[in-house]
């Protein structure tokens, strides 16, 4: 008795292929062998939930973690987490990370050549509310080099992480920022074929979200697999019907 | 109306900053009901070499076969205490450590219960989307006639089932290869 309802498979060209060469370290590291679909069961359509007492309400402000002011241009991100049947994601954990506004890392492999800011930690939480919406204070992150290929920079980026309802809905991604010249040039970037999937990682700037005397606003809705309308032929209690 | 799910990207090479406040290596304390295990590993990539820039998070029932979520109908007891997630990333030399119990058997698609089994999320580096991997038992009956482990064929299987370090009670072995002739069972969700 009892059937479940899985997610949704992802639209043909809306994700990346695990391996693509452009981006050096995928050579090695991309599996070979073709994925074998798994049909969603209990396993994937519950995941892990995360309650407010693991969040630090003042997470979510990356300029205020430490007894001085960061340097940088103070920015808002903010937006919403929809599923792709449009209905809010809320009470959702997400996870941020990103260099400073010199584009270093506080990280003990990020040997780029610029300094540390001593009040950049550069990394924030929070949780969804209930209709969605997510807000964080920051600075714009820097650009920096890497090194993929002769001359490599990354555009500027903010690492999210996000996880939804279920194993099925875990997502980890990269904001990006309107007009930035290196976009066309970035092979992580440009490692999803769909160009519209693509270009729904750019953030857009946002007059409604900026505070005046403060800081810029950016926005950036960000989707998560939604439930597939069909029901699957799956029984729950470990009998046949 | 319909939305397309948000394109992913790598965690890159500093992942750490953004995600060690959840690292979660001991998912389950002394006081958990169970049979305790310690599972070790090692990610390694095509050349062999070690992984020491990854990471992986782990999803699982309790002992009864129950998840701690609420689109679990199961009328199984939930434990407190008990959540099933974990998040442990990988040393220098590429290898990853988490203390757990071996899962109760949870209903599968075919109106069989499922082996136990671990679901596992791989990040690291040079990978553009997460790897979706299960860990299984070694001597475990249900394997046989587990649906999921059934939709590989028998060269690949023993990817995805650990095994015994011996002489260490509780002690089990599972690697991730990434890439090559051992290459581990990576499923799309
Ligand atoms: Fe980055």
């Amino acid at each position: 008795m009892g059937e479940i309802q899985g997610y949704r498979r992802n639209y043909p060209g809306t994700q990346p292929r695990h391996l693509h060469p452009a981006y050096v370290s995928s050579i090695k590291r991309a599996p070979l062998q073709p994925l074998v679909r798994l049909p969603h069961t209990l396993s994937e359509i519950t995941g892990p939930l995360f309650g407010p007492e693991i969040v630090d309400r003042k997470a979510y402000d990356l300029t205020r973690q430490h007894s001085g002011e960061p340097l940088g241009e103070r920015i808002v991100v903010s937006g919403r987490v929809l599923d792709e049947n449009a209905r809010p994601v809320g009470n959702t954990l997400i996870e941020i990370w990103q260099a400073n506004a010199a584009g270093r890392y506080l990280h003990s492999r990020d040997q780029h050549n610029a300094p540390l800011d001593p009040n950049f930690t550069g990394c924030g939480h929070t949780m969804t509310d209930s209709e969605g919406r997510y807000r964080f204070v920051t600075i714009l992150p820097g650009k920096y080099p890497w090194g993929n290929h002769y001359n490599a920079w990354r555009p500027a980026h903010i690492h999210f992480s996000l996880f939804g309802p279920a194993f099925a809905t875990r997502l980890v991604t990269q904001m990006y920022f309107p007009g930035d010249p290196l976009l066309p040039f970035d092979p992580i970037f440009n490692c999803t074929d769909d160009e519209k999937a693509r270009n729904r990682l750019v953030s857009f700037f946002d007059w409604e979200t900026t505070i005046p005397s403060q800081a810029l606003g950016y926005r950036f809705d960000i989707v998560l697999s939604g439930r597939d309308s069909t029901p699957m032929e799956t029984h729950l209690h470990g009998e046949k019907s | 109306m319909s939305l397309v799910a948000t394109t992913s990207q790598t965690v890159g090479p500093f992942f750490q900053i953004g995600f060690e406040r959840l690292y979660r290596d001991t998912l389950a304390g002394p006081e958990v009901v169970g049979e305790h295990v310690e599972i070790s590993g090692r990610i390694l990539d095509g050349d062999g070499k070690s992984v020491p820039d990854g990471i992986i998070e782990i999803w699982q029932a309790n002992s009864h076969g129950k998840y701690a979520h609420p689109d679990d109908p199961q009328d199984k007891p939930v434990e407190n205490g008990f959540t099933g997630y974990g998040r442990v990333a990988t040393d220098s030399d590429g290898r990853f450590r988490f203390s757990t119990i071996k899962p109760g058997r949870v209903p599968g698609p075919d109106g069989r219960l499922q082996a136990p089994h671990l679901a596992v999320s791989v990040f690291t580096r040079g990978l553009l989307r997460r790897l979706i991997t299960r860990i299984y038992f070694p001597s475990e009956e249900s394997n046989e006639e587990d649906s999921v482990l059934n939709l590989v064929g028998p060269e690949r299987r023993g990817t995805l089932v650990a095994s015994k370090i011996e002489g260490r009670d509780g002690a089990l072995e599972w690697n991730v290869v990434l890439q090559g002739p051992e290459e581990t069972v990576f499923f799309d969700v």
